[in-house]
């Protein structure tokens, strides 16, 4: 043997490569779906016993589906897909963890880098097309760069403001030899996110915050993101402040707790929406400000100080004006600011305090309460008793998007960060399903529920094969209005109900339940629900519940788009406008 | 109103199209833009020119430096007396009969340089400050412009302030 075999280490083909790199970064679970641009990956993983992959039915879910295995387990999911359709399929994906900062890796095969911009079979520019709804993107030229590329976008995605990275593989690349190294360290002079809030900042802000006489927390996904939540309940609960969360944010203060006001915007609750309105102080933790939170942003918080914590800079004075900035990790601010507190030199006015939060507690119980006629199966009632049934178990709740998503925000009483899986930013119909499918994989003992709609669970209904071939046990419960229920709502209050176009048919969901092998129950009436709810979680499978509702509700409170938050309709009774003060 | 902003990047394909995407989804306005590489061929050095009030620019500033390839961002000064900028021209000129005495008159009193002669044309090549451009345009406009190009404004900031990589 000669010098140079000893010291050289074997060489390896990128696509050997490519998997040793997602076992240095603890990759042991990832979704895709192959095609000719990235067979030489997948038949890498024929022999790989360390990682196992899920085959879906469609790129798309296999994004979700990593996307819900992100929420669960905070880490990054993993997606494998081909070049062109595969990976244009799967963009909708990336752009939804984009818009609800999830961080997520997607790999996407190419053509041969020889080949790229001649329009080659299966050739789509990803990097060209995702470049505005990913956090950042790489087309990998050269073998030489996959390990440096690969940790960079494991480092991208998790760190900061999270978000998905896409990195496309030319073909060549996985084709061609050379010796592996993993690099050590990061080397990204233009990447910097800014963990620690400045400490000066955070003195003001509790300064501010002891001053307010009206003073409102708003916790936002960022809070979850940043596992903060623990550190913000213990600031409310010693400064006496009421938390508001927004719909992203949900989970991250217990619903049960008194100084809880649930989720304020659109759909939030009456005494949220007045609550921020009349507050004097607002401290915003991990939120950006969205248009569906603040409604009219020129009447948001008018006469209130803002204080904003959030990792993005970007997101600080972009929509509402702030008045205490603090760019940092919302868990190493909340920490400085609990610390400062704890030095005793800040006082704070109990009695005031207390006076604020009758006020509030006298507008929840003013509130005129939006009574669900009897009779009928109520989308509503439904919920309720999916929550009432499992609010002690260990439960996951994926949503689809609509007026179901609305109602499981508001009717199921969430405790835990992590255990609502919803799309925010996006609003993606067909998002829950497959999100739910990551969710139960990365969290195998935890029962997972996807509340649907009739219209969004067609989106990826195909998704049921891939739950029986792994014998993932989702609970589908499917509110059946027979409608695509949230823009019908629109329609009726502001296109003289017309229609058009959303009334939607569905399947006869237990016999496409028994086409699959799942188990498949309906149910049309109330006194139903608790006896299907039993079957469906003692069932070792996956279940779809069709449960055939009343298809004219409507989601209240509502504050239609573009108002300010505290005009907000309570009932279809025009009589019960609210009346902000 | 109108700023000035350097912005120091990677020297990777794509950051231009990054930057360019960025003002268009965001409605952001570019009046002019520049790119080369710097010193260190491994990086370069755009110089952006737009518009918007003080929100507007700040979110720019702070767009650009959320890409993962931007190193430095840095809006720069307006008064002349801490930052100078320059625009490059090439101008083709109708110069018949007297008019070919008038333009090179023009061109003396700004220190521009005939580049290029035909029977019928001028090539004037100057460059200066905007003020400067913007005059010996309004000059030169009447006596009939064929052709403008335009480099677009960079611009660096005087005496001992740097815009560079930090090592
Ligand atoms: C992919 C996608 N297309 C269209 C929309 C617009 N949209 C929002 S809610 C909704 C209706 C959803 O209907 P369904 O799933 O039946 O839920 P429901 O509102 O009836 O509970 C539609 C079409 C969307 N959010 N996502
Ligand atoms: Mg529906």
């Amino acid at each position: 043997m000669t010098a140079e075999q000893i010291t050289k280490p074997d060489k390896m083909t990128g696509a050997a490569m490519f998997l040793e790199c997602l076992k240095k970064e603890g990759v042991d679970e990832i979704f895709g779906y192959p095609g000719g641009a990235i067979l030489h990956i997948y038949d890498e993983l024929y022999k790989c016993k360390d990682i196992k992959h899920y085959l879906v039915r469609h790129e798309q879910a296999a994004v979700h589906a990593a996307e819900g295995y992100a929420r669960v387990t905070g880490k990054a999911g993993v997606v494998l897909v081909t070049s062109g359709p595969g990976a244009t399929n799967a963009v909708t994906g990336i752009a939804n963890a984009y818009y609800d900062s999830y961080p997520l890796v997607v790999f996407t095969g190419q053509v041969d880098s020889k080949l790229i911009g001649n329009d080659a079979f299966q050739e789509a520019d990803i990097v060209g097309i995702t470049r505005t709804c990913c956090k950042h993107n790489y087309l990998v030229k050269n073998l030489s760069d996959l390990p440096r590329v690969i940790k960079e976008a494991f480092h991208i995605a998790q760190t900061g403001k999270p978000g998905p990275v896409v990195v496309s593989l030319p073909k060549d690349v996985l084709t061609s030899k050379m010796s592996f190294e993993y690099p050590e360290r990061i080397n990204l002079p233009g990447y910097n996110p800014n963990y620690e809030g400045h400490p000066i900042q955070c003195r003001r802000a509790l300064k501010l915050l002891c001053e307010a006489q009206r003073p409102v927390i708003i916790s936002g996904g960022g809070v979850i993101h940043s596992e903060a939540w623990l550190e913000l309940q213990d600031l409310a609960k010693k400064l006496n402040i009421p938390v508001a969360t927004t719909l992203m944010g949900i989970g991250t203060f217990p619903q049960d707790n008194e100084l809880s006001l649930g989720m304020l915007g659109m759909h939030g609750n009456y005494w949220a929406n007045l609550a921020v309105s009349n507050c004097d102080v607002l401290f915003a933790v991990g939120t950006r400000f969205n248009d569906r939170i603040t409604g009219c942003l020129k009447r948001f918080c008018k006469d209130a100080k803002v204080i904003h914590v959030d990792i993005d800079p970007c997101s600080i004075s972009k929509n509402v004006h702030v008045d205490i900035p603090i760019v940092g990790n919302a868990k190493n601010v909340l920490k400085v600011v609990l610390n400062e507190y704890s030095t005793g030199e800040y006082k704070y006015d109990n009695q005031m305090r207390n006076m604020w939060i009758k006020q509030i507690d006298s507008w929840k119980s003013n509130k005129p309460v939006y009574a669900v006629p009897e009779g009928i199966l109520h989308p509503q009632t439904v919920i309720s008793h999916i929550y009432q049934k499992t609010k002690n178990m260990k439960t996951v709740i994926a949503t689809e998007v609509g007026q179901h998503q609305m109602w499981t925000a508001q009717l199921y009483k969430f405790n835990r960060p992590r255990q609502l899986i919803t799309s925010g930013g996006l609003g993606t119909m067909g998002f829950g399903f497959p999100a739910a499918i990551g969710a139960q994989i990365a969290d195998k003992d935890a029962l997972v529920f996807n509340i649907a709609g009739d219209g969004s669970i067609q989106m990826n209904i195909q998704e049921i094969m891939t739950c029986v071939d792994y014998k993932i046990p989702v609970k589908i419960a499917v509110i059946n209005n027979g409608y695509l229920g949230m823009v019908r709502q629109w329609q009726e209050k502001l296109f003289d109900k017309h229609y058009s176009q959303t009334p939607i048919t569905s399947p006869d969901y237990v016999k496409l339940a028994d086409a699959y092998g799942i188990l498949g129950l309906r149910i049309t009436e109330e006194n139903q629900i608790d006896e299907a709810l039993d079957k469906a979680i003692a069932y070792d499978g996956p279940v779809i519940m069709d449960f055939v509702v009343e298809p004219f509700e409507m989601v209240y409170p509502w504050v239609l788009a573009g108002k300010p938050i505290n005009e907000i309709i309570l009932s279809n009774n025009s009589d019960d406008e609210g009346k902000g003060e | 109103m109108k700023h000035t902003i350097s912005v120091l990047v990677k020297n990777e394909p794509g950051i231009l199209s990054s930057v360019c995407d960025l003002f268009s989804t965001r409605g952001f306005n570019i009046e002019s833009l520049t790119v080369a590489a710097t010193i260190d061929n491994s990086f370069s050095r755009i110089t952006i020119v737009t518009n918007g009030d003080d929100v507007v620019i700040e979110q720019i500033c702070k767009q650009l430096n959320r890409l993962i390839n931007t190193i430095k961002v840095v809006e720069l000064p307006k008064s002349a007396d801490k930052c100078i900028d320059r625009e490059l021209i090439l101008c083709k000129v109708t110069a018949k009969d007297d008019a070919r005495n008038e333009i090179l008159r023009i061109a003396e009193i700004f220190g521009a340089k005939i580049i290029d002669v035909s029977t019928e044309t001028y090539t004037i090549e100057f460059s200066g400050d905007t003020r400067q451009v913007v005059t010996l345009l309004a000059l030169l406009k009447p006596l009939g412009v064929k052709e403008l190009v335009r480099s677009g404004m960079v611009a660096i900031t005087r005496e001992n302030q740097f815009i560079n990589i930090d090592r």
